[in-house]
């Protein structure tokens, strides 16, 4: 399968000739095309037979984008959208898929069959979304993507490796879209990507612990990923029609060119998220608003804060709250209230390497 | 990626269609199995004789017992098996729900198991028993 890709290319031209050829030849036929049919014909088609038949390089992308548009479909379930799209855009198979996200090869099976069934019984139209529903379409096109995204970012122990593969094939894909429709959210949402992975090798111990941003040493961050993601962040600012993703690629971005945590300019960080809480009014969006406070305006302003989050939003990950808020006990000296919240916290997440850096902080604490 | 594909199905129920529906049934399944080796996803077919001609053969009391019949008394029988080349287990099953073999029954599809690494490290082992 590999050898088909080139490496800027999610696939092969020479595969997209070859569909091109056989849709000419579908239509010919004058028969009705079956779009689960297409996609698996082109999924399965590993030779990649060469068509001598000259083709619009319009006519490769529009097919590539119908595709894309199709996997995210907002009729799918998230988790269709997600195994669809890795295996019939990024190549992966049910197996490398199952793996990445831990589940048995029959049961992601069945979400590629139940989501294919959908697509042929809803039936959703293979083609590019008009201008009206382009805005929404690729938001969930892009959600797609930053699952995937987040899917690798926050690697369960034990399977470090092959989820890293994840954030690599959503890269791809947000390139692949950057190159076909050159939105502002869709440089964005590259440009956020880029500069998380850029902390990558920053992000976890030798022997597997969690780092927090505020403890990672700067200088295994990727120059190169942050240069190309401020690069891209620049340009979708420019547009002024941008959104969450490239606000959120703005804070990730004042964070790559701080020296050290205490030469990042927080009252930007601040000015970010207070805009991002306006088109994104999430729990999580205020925790880190709160957060970002607590390192302009001190742990105590912080606490308020932490705490009018916990009392109004359904945090869906509520020991994150616990922690931030035990991080202020903290910084204040509270050693008691410290530990205690340390350890809400720790018995509110089931993630491995969250747990053991909580529990290190209970063990500084003693 | 090789998966082996069990065609389960009633005993007798091929038996009970007419001369004409069995001729077009045999028809169909081979064209279609001409289909899928001409494009190289047959790796090896496999059909079997009804069950009673099945004999079974178990453990006990220290040695080896037979009876007649199939290991498994159930509605559906094994038919016959078929390994399939297939990219992956979508793929394989894409493959045979197209099958028109799918009307008659049922089938079970398994990936092959690779077991090299552990054929490997069994022979290290016996290679250990016999320089002793």
């Amino acid at each position: 399968m590999d050898d088909l890709l080139e490496p800027d290319w999610l696939i092969s031209t020479a595969r997209f000739k070859a569909i091109d050829a056989m849709r000419r030849r579908a239509r010919f036929d004058g028969a009705q095309r079956d779009l689960v049919a297409h996609m698996e014909s082109r999924a399965n088609d590993a030779s990649g037979k060469d068509e001598d038949e000259e083709t619009g390089d319009e006519e490769i992308e529009d097919d590539r984008l119908r595709l894309i548009f199709t996997c995210g479909h907002p009729a799918l379930p998230a988790e269709g959208q997600v195994a669809l799209t890795l295996r019939e855009i990024c190549g992966l198979t049910t197996e490398e898929i199952a793996r990445a996200f831990l589940v048995t090869p029959a049961t992601l099976a069945q979400r590629i069959v139940r989501a294919k069934a959908k697509i042929r019984e809803t039936p959703i139209p293979y083609e590019v979304p008009t201008p009206q529903e382009l805005p929404e379409r690729l938001a969930a096109v892009l959600r797609v993507i930053y699952l995937v995204f987040n899917e690798g970012y926050s690697a369960a122990a034990g399977a470090e490796v092959t989820r890293a593969e994840l954030t690599g094939e959503a890269i791809r894909l947000g390139r692949l879209l950057t190159e076909l429709r050159p939105e502002p959210e869709v440089i964005g949402l590259l440009s956020l990507m880029l500069l998380q992975e850029s902390r990558h090798a920053a992000r976890t111990s030798p022997t597997g612990e969690l780092i927090l941003l505020v403890n990672q040493d700067r200088s295994l961050w990727n120059r190169e990923q942050i240069a190309e993601g401020v690069a891209l962040l620049e340009k979708a600012l420019k547009s002024r029609r941008f959104g969450s993703y490239t606000l959120q690629a703005a804070i990730a971005a004042v964070h790559a060119e701080a020296e050290s945590v205490a030469r990042t300019d927080w009252r930007q960080i601040v000015a970010l998220y207070n805009q991002l809480v306006r088109i994104q009014p999430s729990p999580v969006v205020q925790l880190n608003r709160a957060v970002a406070i607590a390192m302009r305006d001190g742990p105590e302003v912080g606490l308020t804060h932490i705490d009018a989050v916990l009392e109004h939003g359904e945090l869906p990950n509520i020991y994150l709250a616990h922690s931030a808020r035990a991080d202020m006990y903290r910084r204040l000296g509270r050693t008691a209230e410290a530990r205690s919240s340390y350890e809400k916290a720790l018995a509110l997440t089931q993630q491995e390497p969250e747990r053991q850096f909580l529990q290190e902080r209970i063990r500084q604490l003693k | 990626m090789k998966y082996i594909c069990l065609g389960y199905m009633e005993p007798g129920k091929f038996e009970g269609m007419t001369e004409d529906e069995q001729h077009a049934m045999f028809d169909e399944c081979f064209e279609y199995n001409d289909r899928l080796r001409a494009n190289g996803h047959v790796a090896a077919e496999v059909p079997l004789q009804p069950t009673e001609t099945a004999v079974t053969l178990y453990w006990k009391n220290g040695k080896v017992a037979t009876t007649d019949g199939p290991y498994a008394e159930t509605k559906e029988q094994l038919a016959g098996l078929l390994i399939l080349e297939a990219r992956d287990l979508n793929h394989a099953i894409q493959l045979i729900s197209q099958h028109p073999g799918m009307k008659l029954g049922t089938n079970e599809i398994r990936p092959v198991a690779d077991l090299s690494e552990i054929i490997k490290e069994s022979e290290r082992r016996r290679r250990k028993d016999t320089s002793r």
